[in-house]
């Protein structure tokens, strides 16, 4: 390579039903590095962005919940494929956003796609896990299953840019449930690249749709939405508007995780408790007789 | 010809109902310090049955105050041994005195003494029996490895299966290590005031439950409670969204089971005397005072007009009446204002189109009672279709295919139950899979176990109660 040679830079844009629309607004914000060097313009997403995602999501549920957890799994396995063969890329995204967590760039990165594998294994597990048949006091078969809620409104950590929003996304769409995704406001370009990943695996578009911009305008409209089934507030820092959020997601009666009482470690075992807000458990009940 | 039968009363002798109950807190029945007091009636007859207690915020205050010093001093450390051994007393004492409260469920709530006496009360035994073997057994629950209770549980509770409610709430709850203040609701607080006698009779150490009784500025003050760290409500999707609103923001914990409009599905190929059978159990059980009623119908088209003409001539047969008769199939609306509701729900159905039949039915002349109720040409968008009317009223639809069948069993912001009648097992299957609904029965309906979990999806609420899912809304 020259070394004179000028760089092609990125363009980042939103990531909506498989493809990267610029937002409708047409607006962008300046995103810099730690140092406060100029890294690009994300597009900085509207009301009607956010309804563009969630019609998207909404869209996607039937066939990705229809799909059956062996293909699930296969599909976040290969999320993480795609993420190993672009790691540098996404360490030097990471190092750039200036928030890596307790650990280094690199083993933020790792950890972010060892954590695709870790929660690629639970699609096919979970309903054998938190699932189970049901001994009634009478001659029934009674079964009872999860099943993913919907489409899940996700506000991403805002600290960790990569890990964090793999930590909140992959137990939301390993299940069946698909996702719009507030990525972390001032540091959004590795969940744009991640799109770009999410893109190249065979998830089918819809399934993960990724805002940036702001999340005190677009997430109330998330919250709102009457055809949002569930809510991730972990990204939101200002414990008002999480508690505003929370109200309205009263509306119709949204699955909600509140942002946590204390800051979370990414790196630790997750257990299930990302994965089972996000699941409705059903109990199918038939007589038996000769 | 209707069959003529003599009466047979089951004698509410059996039931000592005192003039006026006070509060049980801390282990006592105490006098309100700031509650005003209301009466209980039987609906059936509109007779009063006794002076009860709207606890005020006072009240509340020390009953959520007994729940916590009972949690810190006592119930949260004591082993899961002990506690299973407590509700396993209690679940004995219900067996015990099982006649004499389902005489005195059915005179507050009017639900017939054939339902009370053989579905809720051996119910409400069996579920703490149930969780009185979980209380050791807890780091099993695949939960976690080291399940811990979460502190004073906030509990409000309908009127429409009031022991059996109290029973849902109360068991999960002391057998996960948690104290309790519960209030039942307005209308039918007696049972909930004899089961406090219960936790006397059984020793349960003072504190690990309350009773408040009130009305909704009583469950109020107790779901914001500053005390309180864990809510749980069973009433109407409107209480419940006023709950979640006023609960964000903070750490509480909240589940809902809250209202339904169930699809019962039935296909050409079901066997129509049990699928109406099925129809009967699933709208007339309890006066239609059930959140998972089957309250739509959905007949396949080919078959609408031979399973109308069965169902009609069952509904003939259905004996409505005094809820202590052995047998009344039918009984009292629980109160005035909800056989108001009814009225008014079932007015606006016949003003909007769909057509109405009841069968030929005498009502008594004093209490709260409706006949049931069929209303057919029914589209998607009448009121009756769309909202949860509480009582003995069935509305019939009817599809062609598969597809259109699930495509209406969803199309409503309710998903707590849904039934499906066909012969054919790979399609129970699938369409089971599609509906949106926490309880699905096939080929039977309106069936419970303390085993089996039960709660809705989308605004039906959100949480599970009952088996070993119910125990997860109590242990952190």
């Amino acid at each position: 390579m020259s070394e004179n040679r000028l760089a092609v830079r990125k363009t980042y844009k939103l990531f909506i039903g498989g493809a990267f629309p610029r937002s409708e607004s047409g607006r962008t914000y300046v995103v810099t590095s730690h140092d406060g060097d100029f890294l690009a313009n994300a597009a900085l997403a509207s009301r009607k962005d956010v309804r563009d995602a969630v019609r998207a999501a909404r869209a996607a549920v039937g066939k990705w919940s229809g799909a059956t957890a062996y293909n699930r799994g296969q599909i976040l396995y290969r999320i993480a494929e795609m993420l190993e063969g672009r790691r540098a890329q996404f360490v030097d995204e990471v190092r750039a956003s200036g928030a890596s967590g307790p650990g280094d760039a690199e083993s933020t990165v790792d950890a972010a796609i060892d954590r695709w594998v870790w929660y690629a294994g639970w699609a096919d597990k979970v309903a054998q896990v938190y699932g189970n048949a049901n001994p009634v006091a009478g001659p029934f078969f009674n079964l009872s299953s999860p099943e993913p809620t919907g489409v899940v409104g996700v506000v991403a950590p805002q600290s960790s840019p990569l890990l964090g929003l793999v930590g909140v996304l992959a137990p939301v769409i390993v299940t069946g449930n698909t996702a719009v995704v507030l990525a972390a406001e001032d540091r959004p370009l590795p969940a744009i690249s991640l799109a770009e990943v999410l893109a190249t695996s065979d998830l089918p578009g819809g399934v993960v749709n990724v805002l940036t911009g702001r999340v005190a305008e677009t997430a109330p409209w998330l919250a709102s939405h009457m055809d949002v089934n569930a809510l991730d507030l972990t990204g939101v820092d200002d414990p008002a508007l999480a508690a505003d959020l929370e109200r309205t997601a009263a509306d119709n009666l949204k699955r909600v995780i509140r942002p946590s009482a204390a800051p979370v470690d990414w790196y630790a075992d997750p257990g299930l408790s990302r994965l089972t807000p996000f699941l409705e458990t059903k109990t199918v009940w038939h007589p038996k007789g000769l | 010809m209707p069959f003529e039968y003599a009466p047979a009363p089951e004698s509410r002798s059996i039931v000592d109902i005192r003039p006026n109950y006070g509060l049980f807190i801390n282990g006592q029945f105490v006098d309100a310090k700031d509650g005003e007091l209301f009466k209980t009636v039987n609906p059936a007859t509109e007779e009063v049955l006794a002076e009860v207690v709207a606890a005020g915020q006072s009240d509340v205050d020390s009953a959520v105050a007994a729940a916590r010093s009972a949690y810190d001093n006592v119930w949260r450390d004591l082993p899961g041994r002990e506690r299973a051994k407590y509700l396993y007393r209690i679940a004995r004492l219900v067996q015990e005195r099982a006649r004499e409260l389902a005489v005195l469920e059915s005179i507050d709530n009017g639900k017939p003494i054939r339902e009370s006496r053989d579905v809720d009360l051996p119910l409400v035994a069996a579920h703490f029996f149930y969780y009185a073997g979980w209380a050791d057994k807890l780091p099993y629950a695949g939960l976690g490895p080291d399940p811990k209770p979460i502190g004073v549980a906030g509990q409000v509770i309908p009127w429409n299966f009031p022991l059996l409610m109290l029973a849902w709430k109360i068991a999960p709850a002391l057998a996960a290590g948690n104290t309790v203040v519960l209030k039942p609701a307005e209308t039918t607080p007696l049972t909930a005031l004899a089961f406090a006698e219960i936790c006397q009779q059984a020793d349960l150490p003072p504190g690990v439950v309350n009773i408040v009784t009130g009305a909704g500025d009583t469950g109020r003050m107790l779901v914001e409670h500053p005390g309180v760290d864990k809510v749980a409500f069973t009433g109407s999707t409107e209480v419940g969204r006023a709950i979640a609103r006023s609960l964000a923001g903070t750490r509480k914990r909240l589940t809902l089971e809250l209202g339904g409009k169930a699809a019962n599905i039935v296909f050409d190929d079901a066997p129509v005397d049990q699928a109406v059978e099925g129809i009967v159990n699933g709208i007339f059980f309890n006066q239609g005072h059930v959140c998972c009623a089957g309250s739509r119908l959905l007949l396949q088209e080919s078959v609408a007009e031979e399973v109308l003409e069965s169902l009609k001539r069952r509904m003939a047969r259905l004996r409505v009446g005094d809820p202590l008769d052995k047998n009344t199939d039918i009984g009292a609306i629980n109160s005035a204002a909800q056989l108001a509701k009814i009225r008014e729900l079932s007015d606006i159905g016949s003003a909007e189109g769909a057509e109405r039949w009841s069968p030929p039915c005498q009502l008594p002349d004093r209490g709260f009672w409706f006949a049931p109720t069929i209303f057919t040409g029914v589209s998607q968008a009448h009121r009756i279709a769309r909202e949860e009317i509480f009582g003995p009223v069935l509305s019939v639809l009817t599809f062609r295919t598969p597809a259109e069948a699930v495509e209406k069993a969803n199309n409503t912001p309710y998903g707590l139950s849904a039934g499906i009648w066909t012969d054919k097992g790979s399609r129970i299957l699938a369409i089971a899979d599609k509906l949106r609904a926490g309880v699905v029965w096939a080929n039977t309906f309106n069936k419970f176990d303390p085993t089996s979990p039960f709660g809705g999806y989308k605004e039906s609420g959100y949480g599970r109660e009952g088996g070993r899912h119910g125990l997860e809304a109590y242990l952190v």
